[in-house]
């Protein structure tokens, strides 16, 4: 085989891993801009959610026998729950109060949120058998079964949620608020039935992106906090509360740190997000599709 | 009224007091185990009193605090083992060292604002953490950095307990001097007006970025300097001290304590750490607990404690004005400012 | 001439707020910008404040160019201006919220905090001195200890004002200072401010109650959707067409919406 076609397939392959990589990101960004939109709140304690998702997700699989898609959707089902009563108990009643206390709050949650998962499944790595694992090939891209699900499954709940955006009466009332949280006050828009379900679809969201995620990874108590800061890094790009700059920042982030990753040293992969962030903020401190502030 | 002049004199009477206390528990208890707790709450308190300053004062929530921490303690910990250099040039320049690294982190990250600058320096603290991880070659990366030599000035060898206690007590104090005085100065007032409208500063012809930055090199200053003492306590460095959670758990001092308030780093720091030590023996529980109380820390004593006291003292004496202490100590949380959302 | 503005234009997006406008302010006169709701007055304050960049033409400040300058800098160099919303900061004393207003006079740095030095005790005695007497000049010397929250809404606004006179301004800039107080305490606002022009001080104010500012303004520049319509002294103003049906038309729209 030639040198260079090696070097194509190698290439695909990085795009083909950069669009998994983005997938999960940007299903992770799109619940904390959601959240983010509505409630002016950074969640913290998302990726714990993701966490916790995953664990559900495995434990399902494990425990009670459960075929993978049926897992995920038990686990998806508990995350909505898990995430209105968060809104309902933590983060409502902080609503009007400073925003470093809704950030304590948050930080309170991920301490929680880690040491039970410590304590019904330990501290140990461990492994999310997919029934999907056989290699297929694509245009002499080699790629497991499980990686074209996740790519997959990604686009089909982005647009799904873009459908429940933009069609549906609540779905609707959800994007005018992350507009004009005050003008939705104003046309009798209930802003708490709002955030309620905003962060339950979000949480959803991080269990759905964390169940996929989780046969190529591993599961273990502290994985959210760096799928958590990278979606951070996401949204600021992005515009905090903007949901396609959540999707492409995703997107670019995952291809990013991929082909970095093969070329440059994956030894300083995790460095890539946060000195993108830096190098465009420091051209452009009001990030990449901010509007001007009026 | 006289009750009140009572108050004051009481009040001046407290630091003296308190500091004799300091200086004689070294006499009241030779545990090492208690020592060595105290000791630990006198670094952090440091630190978390750099992160008041640009947090509390200034109102611009910075995460980055634990990755000044490990700038100073990486810095210090190599110049006294690679480059060997003795305690005291080791330390003025790892406390060098990290304002330079705050000057640069500042001058960028400072020009966003709100939650965006909170994330924004949460990555900066990242970037710090996994530069110290990954440059091996220079830090030994998750190896750790073994064998930092004990402190010496002159003959005399902070060997010790008790003369690390006194060590770490007189940097604390005079932290808290240092604060002290700028807290109640034209510069501290010049962080205050920044926090309460950064607009409202600017038509007074405050440069707001300039004293951010001025605010924001001091607080990293204080986490060098508590870094290199931690480094010189401890002797040995984890990559882990720069972790993201340590700036978090600062963050949680602080909030306990109550931000914006000269003495609530040192309540927060002290009650928050003694209260994981007592609780060290429930092991897993520990954060099960602990998670919660914090939620309901935030929920119904908003103010922290130092904040929650000033504010009943206050009401106490309704109707009589407010001294510019007492103004400047409980008003941080009512200012929309205060890592506010930009628009 | 104390301030002059050539071709101001401002644009956010697609929308022009503030359109090719011309105005001067001179020294010693107060000078009235009126307008409609949304005519763009806020917008231009901002623009001669530094707090908006304009996106062409030029601001000269007594003849040198400042149109880039930042906020802090033009204050420096003695413009100083209110806010609609006061801003003060309602927990603190009275006096504790106008000693900071002084600052930009004073050179102390940390160093000098931090040790006290003779400089720096000699400042702050003079930030002091010049809150005083700025709160004398607004004739509330007896609040000076008093919680901003526990004044009445008037004398809020005399302490805002107070405030931009600690800067030691030659230009002051009043946004709507007389916003939501009742005819009384109105007319004493104004005779305030004609006590700043008395005391030498140029004053450029933005005000809806138009028999305030028929009274006291020497001269008034009139916008409309970001256009300046008319200028004049407050006669010709009151009698110009343009104005007229500019107002009307508002009137018109209000009743109708």
């Amino acid at each position: 085989m030639p040198l260079g076609v090696m070097e194509m397939e190698l290439f695909f392959q990085q795009i083909v891993n950069g669009l998994v990589l983005g997938s999960i990101y940007s299903l992770v960004a799109l619940g904390i801009t959601l959240i983010y939109g509505i409630m002016q709140l950074p969640n913290f304690a998302h990726g714990h959610l993701y966490m916790l998702g995953a664990y559900l997700t495995l434990w399902m699989m494990t425990i009670y026998g459960f075929r993978y898609w049926t897992a995920i959707l038990v686990s998806v089902a508990a995350l909505f729950l898990i995430g209105m009563l968060l809104e309902r108990l933590v983060f409502r009643p902080l609503h009007n109060a400073p925003h470093i206390n809704s950030m304590i709050a948050a930080v309170g949650v991920m301490l929680f949120l880690e040491a039970v998962a410590r304590k019904l499944w330990g501290s140990d790595y461990r492994r999310l058998d997919s029934p999907y694992g056989e290699v297929i090939s694509v245009f002499g891209v080699t790629i497991t079964q499980q990686r074209v699900i996740i790519i997959v499954a990604a686009i089909i709940l982005m647009i799904g949620l873009n459908l429940f955006l933009k069609r549906t009466v609540i779905g609707s009332t959800i994007e005018a608020m992350a507009q004009n949280r005050e003008g939705a006050f104003l046309v009798g828009i209930d802003a708490n039935k709002v955030s309620l379900l905003t962060f339950g679809i979000a949480a959803g969201l991080a269990a759905a992106a964390a169940s996929l995620a989780a046969p190529i990874n591993l599961v273990y108590p502290s994985m959210g906090a760096m799928v958590n800061l990278k979606a951070f890094v996401i949204i600021v790009l992005g515009g905090m509360g903007s949901i396609p700059g959540a999707v492409i920042g995703g997107y670019i982030l995952g291809l990013a740190e991929s082909i970095s990753g093969t070329y440059i040293n994956s030894e300083y992969k995790d460095l890539v997000a946060f000195v993108i962030l830096i190098l465009i903020l420091t051209v452009k401190p009001t990030g990449l599709f901010a509007k001007e502030a009026r | 009224m006289r009750r009140h002049a009572a108050f004051n004199r009481a009040s001046k009477l407290a630091v003296p007091v308190l500091l004799l206390l300091a200086a004689a528990i070294p006499w009241l208890t030779s545990n090492p185990y208690y020592l060595d707790i105290v000791v630990k709450v006198f670094i952090w308190t440091i630190v978390v009193n750099g992160m008041n300053i640009i947090a509390g004062y200034t109102g611009q929530l910075s995460l980055a605090h634990a990755g000044f921490f490990g700038i100073g303690a990486y810095t210090f910990g190599l110049l006294m083992t690679k480059a060997a250099m003795p305690f005291l040039p080791s330390l003025v320049i790892a406390v060098l060292v990290t304002g330079l690294v705050g000057s640069v982190a500042g001058m960028i990250s400072l020009r966003l604002k709100g939650h965006y600058f909170a994330i924004f320096s949460l990555c900066v603290g990242v970037v710090l953490l996994l530069v110290i991880e990954k440059w091996e070659s220079l830090t030994e990366g998750v190896r750790g950095l073994l064998g930092i030599p004990i402190p010496k000035i002159g003959s005399f060898e902070f060997a010790s307990m008790t003369s690390q206690y006194y060590l770490m007590l007189f940097f604390l104090v005079l932290t808290m001097f240092v604060n002290h005085r700028i807290i109640h100065s034209l510069v501290g007032r010049t962080f205050i007006a920044i926090r309460h409208s950064e607009e409202l500063a600017e038509a007074l012809g405050i440069n707001v970025m300039r004293n951010k930055i001025i605010a924001f090199v001091h607080s990293t200053v204080l986490a060098g300097l508590a870094g290199a003492l931690y480094a010189g306590y401890i002797r040995f460095l984890g990559p882990d001290i720069a972790s993201v959670e340590h700036s978090f758990d600062m963050l949680l001092y602080l909030l306990v304590g109550g931000i914006g308030t000269l003495w609530g780093p040192l309540v927060g720091t002290a009650l928050v750490m003694i209260l994981m030590q007592w609780l060290q023996s429930w092991q897993e529980y520990r954060m099960i607990i602990f998670g919660p109380v914090l939620v309901l820390l935030v929920l119904f004593l908003p103010y922290g404690i130092i904040g929650t006291l000033t504010r009943l003292m206050h009401k106490r004496r309704l109707g009589q004005p407010l001294t510019q202490k007492q103004a400047v100590e409980r008003s941080v949380l009512h200012d929309q400012s205060l890592a506010g959302g930009g628009e | 001439m104390m301030l002059k503005a050539e071709k101001l234009t401002k644009r956010f997006g697609g929308n022009t707020a503030v359109h090719a406008v011309d105005f001067h302010i001179k020294q010693g006169e107060i000078t009235a910008i009126i307008g409609p709701n949304g005519a763009g007055k806020t917008t231009f304050f901002h623009l001669i404040s530094g707090f908006h960049k304009p996106t062409s033409g030029r601001l000269l400040l007594q003849g040198k160019d400042v149109t880039d300058k930042p906020p802090y800098t033009m204050a420096k160099m003695g413009v100083a201006r209110t806010f609609q919303t006061t801003k003060l900061f309602a927990e603190a004393t009275v006096i504790d919220n106008l000693i900071i207003g002084h600052r930009l006079r004073t050179k102390s740095g940390l160093w000098d905090a931090v040790m006290r030095t003779n400089r720096y005790r000699k400042e702050e005695r003079e930030c002091r001195e010049k809150a005083m007497k700025a709160l004398e000049f607004v004739g509330l010397p007896e609040l000076a200890d008093r919680p901003v929250a526990s004044i009445s809404q008037e004398a809020q606004k005399r302490v805002a004002i107070a405030l931009a006179l600690s800067t030691d301004p030659t230009l002051v800039l009043l946004d709507e200072p007389a916003a939501g107080i009742n005819a009384d305490e109105t007319s004493g606002i104004a005779a305030l401010i004609r006590k700043m022009k008395e005391a030498g001080l140029t004053v450029c104010i933005i005000e809806h109650k138009m028999q305030m500012i028929m009274s006291l303004a020497d001269r008034i520049m009139v916008l409309n959707q970001g256009m300046k319509i008319a200028e004049g002294t407050p006669e010709e103003i009151s009698r110009n067409e343009t104005v007229i049906e500019a107002y009307l038309g508002g009137a018109h729209h209000a009743q109708t919406d």
